[in-house]
């Protein structure tokens, strides 16, 4: 007779921890050939305003990591995804049925995080300079992480995706709450649990499922996101940026009609640290 | 009534010096690199045990509670003691018991008029000081007519970080007088001071104003930041300086935070490497801890024994686990 | 008060000046470190990603200065030994130079974790080959090797951003590389990560006094799966390095070690066409003005000197003090020396090790000799050295002039030459009055004047209230006789690439 199996309660990872929504719902996730695979937490608002909680909480000391640490614990996440890259390869498989799109997909994921943890103690040599001013002072430009971000992830390449938005807003010493794949909610639960075994910090990254409907509203208006990022409907896009004027939030969303191709060589670059780090000028005279 | 020049402050660093504290971080990291072995780390123990003192500073501390810490500290644990071994094998007595004025006299009763142990008594309406002058002076007359060998007192930290430096003198001056024979304990509250230039500087103004014998402490363990090896390092390196100018020599106090054998080591590295071995010495150097008195135990037990011990086997442990 | 203003409070009669006693109160027992460095008694030339005997059969001893002992015996390649080396570095370097940079970088990142996991060893075995503190390889050498190897993993697919405006980048071919004796694991991570990232291949040559690290770190290659041929190494003395330098195949060569031995490679490839990047020797002037924390400064300067026993191109041999103050750091000096702990490497709390060799050795009692004679005031504390092997005392001179060969040589051991300055000017000037520029040092509380020295010395390296920091990220070369080209950060990379 065979062995009856323990199924995992998929919980949201928010704050280092792995909880169920505040408000005890749930919806059922269901694979493409219809068989059930779990009940997922479907978060609210208050998630969210906790999930801030925990990333401002999490963000003074984060920040001042040193590069070199903050490269180190993402080459360890994509150690800990690549270690269990079959069981994420399953959790994309979920409905899909062609397994090769789902290994390619996680080999792309640890290839990203790789790609994002080597900018780590470099991208300041890029995006940070010595201006020659006219006078005698000494004028530098550094960068600065921008505090807590939102990212909504959009359905296609719900593990890819979505570590290609976190990455680069983290490697900063920003933190992060991200809005998984409405459809595709699995990987991201798997996705916490990696998080969580990789030495990143409680509270740097968290992971919210549930419906956008629900959701973005929130993402659009809480003050304490500094910016908001991802792929978004039109109406959504609208949303958010109006949201955002009421505490100048950054906003960069992408046109889901856009079909961004997230295995492409631009799916990763410079560019996306640079959207979210904010850029300091200091002045300082030079003389005996 | 502001004595407070403008230029005070400046003044007064000019005299004394800054502080680079990336410097200090760095200087006193090596002293934790530092690996102390078998008969080294025995008597570094021993030592450390000599210079506690055995601190209850709570509301509700009772003449009960402080009897049974001035056994502790005459007694810290029989069997490592004596027990037909030669001289190498004894415990010594913890410099002295720190309690609050209300208890002294209890603590004397417990002592008896001859100890080896010390009455060392908070005053000056510690931890925070804010009360009037004449106040805090009746407090530190009272706790040495009740018995206190020793005055642990506070600086008037308002009136340092608004620059009245004359003020911060003469009170502790006041104190120096209102002590008598006691020796005094000048308390910075070096989280209060905040930077370790402040703490360099308030370090000096005590030292100018008290005597020979006397202490410069760190802080009262009543804030959420105390003892640390780099403001131990900004304070024993003013001691050093002040003793190599004027000859006069300041013993030094960290209070607060040191609660394992392994820090209480490492801050002995501290003293042997800045100030050196005039200062191993319980007539100079103190810690203010309740803890780590068995911690130190511990670790000895440990040395004696070879194997690894439980805190719940020495008295007065609180832990149960 | 304190030793910046003298005494105005005492009202004592005339006594002996306080002093601090720094006895034996309370001695530290030994504490050595006791991990097993795996050391085989035999290391063969790694060539081709396999280990292979020297043509001629000939091995030379490397001994442990700390006691003189013999550790293993170490493989001696000739030219033609050279020549195999080099074949094998120019067959792999298609495949290798055509790998997608950020699989390169994922050979590099495997490096930096595997020597990270093998940490501990690879100290040990530094310290035992070179006679470094056991606490210096341990807290430094190797975890900075490892970061070298790390960092640098992160370029390899983004050499674009490094090299703004540039079609492309493309690597030299074949690079040879001869290494010193001083950092010899660091050294060889300096060289190798850049090398690598940009795609070249490598022949490279350690130090003969210390080849054991590099070998041992050719277990690393294996473990790694690097590719057989990508680097390659050779020991071997003078005539080896010579070999590598001057091989037709090398498309770059690069050198750290003296600016003696610089001067004969650049004579030596004049009139080919290899590019060719120096780090050589310095003579850095540490610069202390009234207004700097003091203390600090002390121990900046301590560390300055006798890091590493003093065997640091970029030291700051010469600490030039305000006048004001001579006398007052000059105590704190003698104070802050009579705690380092000279001894064995090998113990947990020796702050000053073995010197690296008998030749060393005798190269630094001769110039400290000569600055006696010259008139410079000698100071040693006074320490128990062990009976065998190769040790010297902290040493300051004090009261030493510009022309004095102590103010203007390199001795490179722990000795420190002390001069005076007035003004900014002053300072500047005898600062850079030398032939060498690797480094200097700048200790003052003023923002400003912190910037104008910076701006006016002549190093590739300023140190601003520090001393003796370095990173991966950040560039490392000198001016003038110290060299030329960067080691670290973005400019490192620039030596390793042709852009167009």
């Amino acid at each position: 007779m065979a062995r009856l199996l323990i199924t995992k309660t998929p919980k949201v990872y928010i704050g280092g921890a792995f909880v169920r929504s505040e408000s005890g719902r749930t919806f059922p996730l269901k694979s493409d050939s219809g068989e059930f695979v779990g009940h997922i937490p479907q978060c609210t608002r208050k998630d969210l305003r906790n999930a801030v909680e925990a990333s401002a909480k999490a963000g003074p000391a984060w920040s001042r990591r040193t590069p070199y640490n903050r490269g180190q614990i993402l080459y360890r996440l994509a150690e800990m995804i690549e270690a269990r890259s079959l069981e994420l390869a399953n959790a994309l498989d979920l409905g899909k049925g062609d397994s090769s799109d789902s290994r390619r997909e996680v080999s792309g994921a640890v290839d990203r995080l790789i790609y994002y943890a080597g900018w780590a103690d470099k991208y300041e040599q890029v995006l940070g300079c010595v201006n020659p001013v006219s006078a005698p002072y000494f004028n530098f430009t550094v960068t600065e992480p921008m505090g807590v971000i939102g990212l909504l992830a959009p359905a296609e390449a719900p593990l890819l995706a979505l570590l290609s938005l976190l990455a680069p807003v983290i490697v900063s010493g920003n933190t992060a709450i991200a809005l998984a794949s409405e459809s595709h909610p699995y990987p991201a639960i798997l996705l916490g649990e990696m998080l969580a075994t990789s030495d990143l910090p409680g509270g740097v990254v968290n992971l919210l499922t549930g419906f956008r409907k629900e959701m973005v509203p929130t993402f659009a208006t809480h003050r304490h996101l500094r910016g908001v990022g991802g792929v978004a409907n039109a109406e959504e896009r609208k949303t958010i940026r109006l949201g955002a004027a009421d505490s100048v939030k950054r906003v960069k969303l992408e046109a889901v009609e856009e079909k961004r191709d997230w295995f492409a060589d631009n799916a990763q670059s410079l560019y996306a640290i640079r959207d979210w780090v904010e850029f300091k000028t200091i002045w300082h005279p030079i003389g005996a | 009534m502001s004595t407070a020049h403008p230029a005070a402050f400046r003044r007064l660093f000019d005299e004394i010096g800054t502080v680079d504290s990336v410097g200090i971080e760095e200087r006193v990291a090596k002293y934790v690199t530092r690996s102390i072995k078998k008969g080294a780390k025995v008597l570094g123990l021993k030592l450390a045990v000599s210079m506690v003192d055995l601190t209850t500073l709570e509301g509700k501390d009772t003449p009960g509670k402080v009897a049974a810490l001035c056994v502790k500290a005459l007694h810290p644990h029989e069997s490592l003691e004596g027990e037909g071994a030669g001289a190498a094998e004894t415990l010594p007595p913890v410099a002295a018991v720190c309690v609050y004025p209300a208890m002294v006299r209890h603590a004397r009763a417990a002592l008896g008029a001859f100890s080896p142990v010390k009455i060392a008594s908070v005053a000056t309406a510690f931890p925070s000081g804010q009360t009037s002058l004449a106040t805090r002076l009746a407090e530190v007359r009272t706790a040495v007519e009740d018995g206190a060998d020793e005055i642990d007192m506070v600086i008037n930290r308002g009136a340092f970080l608004a620059g009245e430096f004359t003020q911060v003198r003469d009170e502790i001056s006041e104190v120096v007088e209102a002590c008598g024979k006691a020796a005094l304990k000048v308390i910075l509250e070096t989280s209060e001071l905040e930077t370790y230039d402040n703490i360099r500087a308030a370090s000096f103004l005590a030292m100018e104003t008290i005597r020979a014998g006397d202490f410069i402490k760190t802080s009262t363990g009543k804030t959420s930041a105390n003892a640390t090896l780099g403001n131990n390092q900004v304070m024993v390196d003013a001691i050093r300086d002040f003793y190599l100018d004027t000859g006069i020599a300041i013993g030094m106090k960290p209070a607060g935070g040191i609660r394992t054998a392994k820090q209480a080591l490492t801050f002995l590295v501290a003293i042997k490497e800045t100030l050196g071995d005039a200062w191993l010495t319980p007539r100079r150097y103190r810690f203010g801890a309740s803890s780590l008195l068995n911690d130190l135990l511990r670790q000895l037990q440990k040395e004696k024994t070879g194997a690894y011990q439980a805190p719940y086997a020495f008295s007065e442990s609180a832990d149960s686990y | 008060m304190c030793a910046r203003t003298p005494a105005k409070k005492t009202t004592r009669a005339a006594r002996p000046a306080p002093e601090l006693i720094f006895g034996d109160l309370w001695t530290f027992d030994p504490a050595p470190e006791t991990a097993d460095p795996r050391l085989q008694p035999r290391y063969n030339l790694y060539i081709g990603g396999k280990f292979v005997a020297p043509r001629s059969g000939k091995y030379f001893e490397t001994i442990n200065p700390a006691n003189e002992k013999s550790l293993a015996e170490i493989a001696l390649a000739d030219a033609s030994d050279v020549d195999v080396a080099f074949e094998a570095a120019s067959r792999a370097f298609p495949a290798w130079s055509r790998l997608p940079g950020a699989e390169r970088g994922k050979y590099l990142y495997r490096i930096a974790r595997l020597l990270q996991d093998r940490a501990r060893e690879f100290a040990v075995a530094e310290t035992l080959d070179g006679g470094k503190p056991i606490k210096e390889s341990r807290d430094f050498d190797v975890p900075m090797a490892a970061a070298h190897f790390f960092y640098h993993a992160g370029w390899a697919d983004k050499l674009a951003y490094a090299f703004p405006g540039t079609q492309a980048v493309t690597p030299h071919g074949v690079v040879g590389q001869v290494i010193p004796w001083n950092f010899p694991l660091l050294m060889l991570a300096w060289k190798l990560a850049p090398a690598l990232a940009t795609g070249n291949t490598v022949v490279l040559k350690p130090a003969e006094t210390t080849s054991i690290t590099a070998m041992k770190f050719a277990e690393i290659l294996d473990e790694a799966g690097l590719p057989p041929g990508v680097v390659n190494l050779v020991t071997g003395a003078g005539e080896t390095g010579a070999a590598v330098v001057a091989h037709p195949l090398a498309a770059k060569v690069a050198f750290t070690g003296s600016t003696e031995v610089g001067k004969k490679i650049m004579r030596a490839t004049a009139g080919t066409s290899k590019k060719l990047t120096l780090e050589l020797g310095g003579k850095a002037a540490n610069i202390l003005f009234e207004d700097a924390p003091l203390d600090q400064a002390v121990e900046g300067v301590v560390n300055g000197i006798f890091f590493n026993q003093g065997h640091v191109c970029c030291a700051g041999s010469r600490l030039l003090v305000q006048e004001g103050i001579a006398d007052a750091v000059l105590a704190k000096l003698k104070n802050r020396l009579k705690v380092l702990r000279v001894g064995d490497p090998l113990d947990k709390n020796t702050d000053v090790g073995a010197i690296n060799s008998r030749e060393q050795l005798e190269k630094i009692r001769r110039l400290v000799a000569v600055g006696v004679k010259e008139g410079a005031e000698l100071y040693q504390p006074p320490c128990t050295l062990p009976t065998e092997g190769y040790y010297f005392r902290p040493t300051l001179f004090s009261r030493v002039q510009q022309s004095h060969r102590v103010a203007r040589e390199e001795i490179f051991g722990p000795v420190l030459s002390i001069l005076t300055f007035r003004t900014v000017d002053e300072a500047i000037e005898k600062a850079n009055n030398t032939s060498f520029g690797l480094s200097a040092g700048v200790w003052t509380d003023k923002g400003s004047r912190i910037l104008k020295m910076s701006t006016e010395l002549k190093a590739g390296v300023v140190w601003a209230n520090t001393y003796n920091k370095f990173d991966p990220a950040s560039p490392f070369g000198g001016y003038k006789e110290s060299g030329f080209g960067r080691e670290g950060g973005r400019h490192g990379l620039a030596d390793y690439v042709k852009l167009s």
